[in-house]
């Protein structure tokens, strides 16, 4: 180890710089798959057990293999499974997407605690990261701007979704559906085949945030590994108005914010801890309150979704 | 179209079979029983299977469950005293979302109203039925408070409320742990920061013959309240037009947003019950036990009865029943603790599926009796 | 820890056997049987394979498991609330268990309290809760160790190992067990070198992953080279630490596989010696005590095998301190000592042996801790 250089109160900006990069991921990724489904009409609230299934599954399969990556893809493809799950009950009429969402999270951390009881032991290998921050001589700058791929990918897939929906077919096909059953019928598409699409994309997403829990940060598999973030994740998406970048931004800020606790203590900042980690909750309430306005329904809202109703 | 004669000769016999005699109704009526019945089987099967491909017996399981869950007085009284709280924390879920509002965030309102019930059983001294009364109407009002802010966030600002719920749930925990741990703590609750033991006249007892606590009554009548409200008043009409289309409820010089704040508001005020019950029926005193998901298993709870605070009743007492006998299973069969989650989880996905079929069964819908 | 699937069928049989006979009585009486066949109950409040607090109790009913005329259940996952009061019940009601052993600290007040007066012929042994005899029913029993000493040894090693002379500690709760952990690593590690200081982070829950792995990247940061931590399953604390380079010490149970370089030693529960004792002693007719306490030369607690990367001084001072330890007695906090507020703690001449019951309420961070209680 490099010895660590004294940089005192510039431990706080640092920490939520490097909290931001670190904590923001799995809340990108669940998001960004909310968006997608939400955009085509469907509220998939049981993101949280696909997310909770997949750090189990990419845990599990890492380490039966012995490689991260293959993790990554087994994860995706249980999330996956999940989403096809959702999107095919939901296609019955009158069935409710919200409620189905919560048994579905009860089913996800289910089946993740029951099939993931040996898997709680063993070390999995982890995600490599990369040295964004060789350039500096202060090893906590280093430390705090190692990077994963999957943050980077996370930034990737938020501006192709971002593009998608503003400027290609599909996205067009997917807002259709989103807006209106009736008129996504009127146009010869399939609103339920395009949402079923939609949701398994997302829980694929919802997969591969799981994984970055269980395989990156804070890189094992426990019971305990999630802490409520693919559930904070799809409120998330009501704050970025359904917006991919937004997303994006929405969970820098939630990663920087969860960051500040631990940091200002280091400093010795001590009292009212408790407080402190209620940060990233109090400002998104404040960010939330401050944005939205009686009068406006929800702006980039999608119309058929239950929710907005 | 000819009209239909009221009395004639079918596959039922010489009965009144038109769509508005007493059969007919007496078949709608069993539709809402008869489904939901046929669905739990259907799951309880499924999970079977999922038993079978694991190597475990189906009826074994099943035979614990009964037992530990129903099948003697002791195990229906651990039943109901894990029932007990989800009557009041599904009512915090289901009241608003008669208006069309879906609220996730009951578990800020037990951990506070919990609180409360702490913190006034630290400041004023007493006991007795009275005190008791008044600690409730403490924790009813923090709750009340507590969810009805998201009511009014919604109505002023149209800040989304299942998000403005889920942000002040994880405030409202941390407010609670801030609270047992700083400014309301008993110095001697030495490694579980606590406020102060409740004084054996400021407790809540069993019911009377029964080792479950008064939790559970205090859930049925609020159960029970909420249903003559919604069903059986003028305000639970508005909320119900409110909740169908708002601009039709404005048009109509509906109140709109003291419905909203008031159904949240009461919503909430239940939840708060539910953290006071805990605190002077269970723990005897505030802490971090509060926050033990109850708010959460509402949630389930409430979708699964429709938001029927009626049906409620039945659905917490199977869920309690399910998380009963876990502990059993767990200890005969050699299956991890995570078993109930998956039951739970396969058996209300097929419940909540059979919703499709509502007016879809031939049998149930007198209306479809004359196709053939 | 896992049964082989056979044992439990046969110990199904058994009891089921038992469950028959009991519920011709009405399915409530107790079993009497005590003397035939001895049946223990454990309950733990999180998964028993985390690394921590719930697998040092699940590794001494594996011990409790491996004697003969012994039939062990076991539950995991039971929250501190009228759930553990239903486990416990239904605990005794299927499975007649006579002894049982619910681990979580918070299960003492009010869940055991409020049974064992229920059922006054059944032995409810509680790890942690301070049993007082004016107070408390007398089936009921309180054990603890004084793992603080293994905290002092853990500040030994990392005295001499942290160049940078900052040490950290990542905790729950400000409580006195986690208090006493904190000071004794300090202290240990000032013992080597008097300019040390310890960095404590509370993350306010016995078990929040991602909030472990912040504090203890907040602590690498600030220069800290040697991490403790006083949480559930320390894991993430040991697994985060050492993939910044910091060095680790463990606590509650073994972690040198999760970091084989960095692990320097830790301080262990040696729950099996306990509870064998314990089951021993009803086995054979006796009465538990209603407080049991012991330490490191009391087999209570163990030392983990120093690491490849503990120097040789260290070795040796490690090795001194542990024998005086063992010797009985020992007094970390002594005086004159003051607290990180300036008050002072203990005079001159004053000290509190590891048995001192004042030091089971502690509400203070010694000078040189930094950080807050509240």
């Amino acid at each position: 180890m490099s010895t660590t250089v004294d940089i005192g109160m510039w431990g706080v900006p640092l920490a939520i710089l490097g909290g931001a990069i670190r904590v923001s991921t799995p809340f990108l990724f669940v998001s960004l798959g909310e968006v997608l489904t939400e955009r085509s009409g469907r509220i998939n609230l049981g993101l949280e057990g696909t997310l909770v299934f997949g750090a189990m599954a990419g845990y599990a399969a890492a380490y039966e293999s012995s490689s991260p990556w293959i993790g990554v893809l087994g994860a995706a493809l249980a999330g996956t499974l999940f989403g096809l799950l959702h999107g095919w009950i939901c296609k019955f009429p009158r069935v409710n997407d919200i409620a189905i969402g919560i048994a579905l999270m009860l089913l996800g951390m289910g089946l993740a605690f029951f099939f993931g009881k040996p898997y709680i032991q063993p070390v999995a290998p982890d995600l490599p990261s990369i040295p964004l921050g060789a350039w500096s001589d202060i090893p906590q700058v280093q430390a705090a701007l190692n990077v994963n791929a999957l943050f980077l990918i996370g930034i990737v897939i938020a501006l192709l979704m971002t593009w998608m929906f503003r400027s290609s077919r599909l996205g067009l096909i997917i807002r259709v559906a989103g807006d209106s059953t009736d008129a996504a019928r009127a146009m010869g598409l399939k609103p339920d085949r395009i949402r079923l699409l939609s949701t398994a994309a997302g829980g694929a997403l919802a997969g591969i945030a799981g994984a970055y829990l269980s395989l990156y940060y804070p890189g094992s598999w426990n019971e305990g590994i999630s802490s409520g973030q693919g559930l904070m994740a799809v409120a998330l998406v009501i704050f970025a108005r359904w917006n991919p970048l937004y997303c994006f931004w929405a969970a820098l800020l939630f990663g920087g914010a969860g960051a500040l606790g631990p940091a200002l203590q280091s400093v010795g900042i001590t009292q009212g801890y408790y407080l402190f980690y209620a940060a990233p909750y109090v400002l998104t309430l404040g960010v939330l309150i401050a944005t939205s306005s009686r009068n406006q329904t929800l702006a980039g809202a999608p119309g058929a979704l239950s929710i907005t109703r | 179209m000819t009209m239909p004669a009221p009395y004639q000769v079918s596959r039922f016999g010489l009965i009144d079979t038109s769509p508005t005699g007493t059969l007919a109704a007496l078949a709608r009526r069993s539709e809402g029983l008869a489904i939901p019945l046929a669905a739990l089987l259907a799951g309880l099967l499924l999970f079977g299977l999922f038993l079978l491909m694991l190597g475990k017996s189906p009826v074994e399981y099943y035979a614990l469950v009964y037992k530990a869950g129903f099948g003697t007085a002791f195990s229906w009284q651990n039943t109901l005293s894990r029932a007990a709280p989800l009557l009041l924390t599904a009512l915090c879920v289901a009241l608003p979302a008669r208006l069309g509002l879906v609220v996730i965030g009951g578990e800020g309102a037990i951990v506070l109203g919990g609180v409360a019930a702490g913190a006034v059983a630290m400041l004023i001294p007493g006991g007795g039925t009275g005190f008791i009364l008044m600690m409730a109407m403490f924790a009813m009002l923090t709750g009340a408070l507590w969810i009805g802010l998201v009511g009014l966030m919604r109505f002023y600002r149209g800040v989304n409320e299942t998000i403005a719920s889920l942000l002040m749930a994880y405030i409202g925990i941390a407010l609670m742990n801030h609270l047992v741990e700083g400014p309301l703590r008993d110095p001697n609750s030495l490694n579980k920061p606590s406020t102060l033991p409740l004084t054996p006249e400021q407790r809540i007892g069993d019911l009377p013959g029964m080792d479950v606590h008064w939790g559970l009554a205090f859930g049925i009548v609020a159960c029970v309240v909420a249903w003559i409200l919604i069903e059986r008043t003028r305000w639970g009409f508005a909320a119900r037009i409110a909740g169908g289309n708002v601009r039709a409820a404005q048009i109509q010089g509906l109140p709109v947003g003291w419905l909203i704040v008031g159904f949240t508001a009461l919503g909430g005020a239940f939840a708060g019950l539910a953290g006071m019950i805990e605190v002077a029926a269970v723990h005897g005193s505030a802490n971090a036990s509060l926050a033990a998901g109850y708010g959460y298993t509402g949630i389930l709870v409430a979708f699964l009865a429709r938001h029927n605070p009626l049906a409620i009743i039945p659905v917490a007492i199977l869920l309690g029943g399910f998380e009963a006998a876990n502990g059993l299973v767990q200890r005969r069969m050699d299956l991890p603790d995570a078993t109930v989650l998956v039951m739970q989880g396969m058996v209300f996905i097929v419940i909540l599926m059979s919703e499709t079929l509502y007016g879809r069964c031939k049998l149930f819908t007198p209306e479809k009796w004359r196709a053939t | 820890m896992k049964t082989p699937k056979q044992t439990s069928r046969r110990s199904f049989l058994k009891t089921s056997a038992g469950v028959a006979g009991m519920l011709a009585f009405g399915g409530l009486l107790p079993q009497t049987a005590r003397a035939s066949k001895l049946s223990v109950g454990f309950i733990y409040v999180g998964p028993k394979d985390d690394y921590g607090y719930n697998q040092s109790h699940a590794e001494g009913a594996a011990a409790v498991k491996q004697m003969p005329g012994v039939s062990v259940v076991e539950e995991e996952n039971v929250p501190e609330t009228v759930d553990v009061q239903k486990t416990m019940e239904s605990m005794i009601n299927f499975d007649g268990v006579n002894l049982l052993f619910p681990t979580s600290f918070g299960y003492f007040n009010p869940h055991i309290l409020e049974l064992a007066p229920k059922y006054p012929d059944l032995r409810f042994e509680h790890c942690g809760g301070l049993w007082s005899a004016d107070k408390h029913p007398s089936n009921v029993g309180s054990y603890f160790g004084y793992i603080g000493m293994g905290q002092y040894l853990n500040g030994v090693v990392a005295g001499h190992t942290s160049k940078s002379k900052k040490i950290g500690f990542v905790a729950a709760k400000p409580i006195p067990q986690v208090l006493l952990n904190i000071n004794s690593f300090l202290l240990g590690a000032r013992s080597v070198d008097p300019n040390i200081t310890c960095q404590v982070i509370f993350t306010g829950e016995w078990s929040l992953a991602v909030k472990e792995a912040e504090a203890t990247n907040a602590l690498v940061d600030q220069g800290v080279d040697v991490v403790t931590c006083h949480v559930d399953g320390p894991k993430v604390v040991m697994e985060t630490a050492a993939g910044r380079g910091a060095y680790v010490c463990g606590y509650h149970a073994n972690q040198s596989p999760l970091a084989p370089d960095k692990y320097l030693t830790g301080a262990e529960w040696n729950w099996a010696k306990v509870y064998t004792d314990m089951v021993k002693t009803v086995q054979s007719g006796g009465q538990i005590d209603n407080f049991v306490r012991g330490g490191l030369a009391e087999g209570f607690i163990k030392m983990s095998p120093l690491g490849p990367a503990v120097t040789d001084t260290a070795r040796n001072q490690f090795a001194a301190t542990q024998s005086e330890i063992l010797k009985g007695g020992y007094a970390v906090i002594k005086g004159p000592m003051k607290d990180n507020k300036g008050k002072v703690i203990a005079g001159s001449g004053q000290s509190f042996a590891e048995t001192d019951v004042a030091l089971e309420s502690m509400n203070y961070l010694v000078e040189g801790v930094i950080g807050s209680t509240s």
